[in-house]
């Protein structure tokens, strides 16, 4: 078997490899969350100017694609800074400016989640909250969100497994996560691709399927009354 | 004094549609007032303006002598003073019973958890469901989601209650068991403003039966006047049509 040649073979590369990939996949998936929870909470309040600023993001986050943002963020924001004395390098590099790129974009779609999730709560439940006189936002953090965290799960989900995969474009710009590995690999080892790839394909979806099972854990654990 | 809540001129429109058009009324300590008429007479949305859930467009709404309509007004300070009943229950699906009592009184710091709870189990046997503390809302029949919603408003200890259409979501066989613990209210001297469809209970317990079309109060009076003597032809009309 070609498949655990390459493995036995190039493991150690793999592994790194990996946890690079795993890095950057929890580092911007953190960050995404929170930026889509403030987005989405801003969309859903009714601060007029804020709000166009969080429809503008979206629109533009969705109307490109993850590549060419990833472009702008290294490339171009380091050339347009530049002269005010900015570079990505004491921040980390194309490490720090592929997780910015990815957080951009999943917070994105993470505040969609988010606004959706909310606006899906009878709003009696906010009603019955003012007027035990709770302020709005307690009643948003106790009441509306523990809810809504509830049928978001199964898209903050949804979109954590595409964020995961998305850090393979993150290679673009030369971090050595598992796509990049195999790119190395592969172009040393011409004869083996197919195997190389497949293995690349493998440490993916090992992944991505401890991500989905272990949400339908937590599904199971947060369903109430049942 | 003696006067809970004070309404004058009350208006409220939804965009173009007027459905409050200048509302008068005066309620007394202890008063139980029952609101009956058509669907879209603005009965519903009369109490709503009571504690503010909706905005007041125009008039004055006074509760314990402060004007509600008046935007700098501490509406959340108010609120506690003001027990609201949902048709709809609106229990928190996500808190157990005991929980969805004892959150509002915690959170606002008004009691320990502790003294919450102990509070909270003494209201749930008041209700008679006791032994539904740590059930979840999923797990009730409607006429115990309504009696724990009642108790969860009385946990904050109010000395108004608003009841919108508190049992027109029931089965028939389950509105008694709410209407009993609304009349014991009553007797205990709460104030009571109550938008109802059923006219038996506002016969036996209101002190004053308003009928309300239009966004307007048509007539006025004790069960017994507007039930066996109505004067106005719209509420004849419309108790010909109820009862």
């Amino acid at each position: 078997m070609e498949i655990i040649d390459v493995i036995s073979q190039h493991y150690p590369s793999f592994l790194a490899a990996l946890s690079e990939t795993i890095k950057m996949t929890i580092l911007s998936l953190l960050f995404a969350t929170i930026l889509g929870t403030i987005v989405g909470l801003i969309n859903i309040s009714g601060i007029k100017l804020l709000k166009v600023i969080g429809i503008f993001y979206i629109d533009i986050i969705r109307g490109t694609p993850l590549l060419v943002q990833i472009f702008v963020i290294y490339y171009g924001v380091a050339q347009a800074f530049k002269p005010m004395g900015f570079s990505w390098n004491p921040l980390g590099g194309a490490f720090t400016a592929g997780i910015v790129a990815l957080t951009l974009n999943a917070g994105a779609y993470m505040a969609e989640i988010v606004r959706g999730g909310i606006e899906a709560i009878d709003k009696g439940q906010m009603e019955a909250a003012r007027s035990l006189g709770l302020p709005y936002g307690k009643s948003m953090l106790k009441i509306i969100l523990p809810q809504a965290f509830r049928t978001m799960l199964p898209s903050i989900i949804n979109q954590f497994i595409i964020t995961l995969k998305d850090t393979s474009l993150i290679s673009v710009i030369g971090i050595r996560e598992l796509t990049y590995n195999g790119k190395i690999i592969a172009a040393n080892a011409t004869s083996k691709v197919m195997a190389i790839w497949l293995v690349v394909a493998i440490f993916y979806l090992i992944i991505c399927t401890i991500l989905s099972k272990s949400a339908k854990v937590i599904e199971k654990k947060v369903a109430y009354g049942k | 004094m003696g006067n809970k809540i004070v309404v004058k001129g009350l208006k409220k429109s939804f965009g173009k549609l007027d459905v409050l058009n200048g509302i008068n009324i005066e309620i007394a300590d202890g008063e139980v007032l029952c609101l009956i008429g058509p669907s879209g007479s603005g009965k519903s949305t009369f109490l709503r303006c009571l504690n503010r859930l909706e905005k007041i467009t125009a008039g004055e709404v006074f509760v314990h002598g402060e004007n509600i309509a008046d935007s700098k007004i501490d509406i959340n300070k108010m609120r506690k003073n003001i027990g609201m009943v949902f048709q709809h229950f609106n229990l928190f699906p996500h808190l157990t019973v005991i929980k969805n009592i004892t959150l509002a009184p915690t959170e606002l710091k008004i009691m320990d958890k502790e003294a919450a709870k102990a509070n909270g189990l003494k209201l749930l046997k008041r209700v008679g469901l006791k032994e539904k503390a740590d059930a979840y809302p999923s797990q009730l029949s409607g006429g115990q989601k309504q009696r724990v919603a009642i108790a969860r408003s009385l946990a904050m200890n109010p000395d108004i209650m608003l009841f919108d259409e508190p049992t027109s979501a029931l089965d028939p066989e389950m509105v008694g068991e709410v209407l009993d613990v609304m009349k014991t209210l009553a007797a205990e001297g709460m104030t009571m403003v109550v938008v109802t469809h059923e006219m038996g209970f506002a016969r036996e317990v209101a002190d004053r039966v308003i009928f309300m079309d239009d966004g307007l109060i048509v007539e006025e009076g004790t069960p017994e006047q507007i039930f066996n003597h109505p004067k106005e032809p719209r509420t004849i009309d419309f108790l010909n049509k109820v009862l």
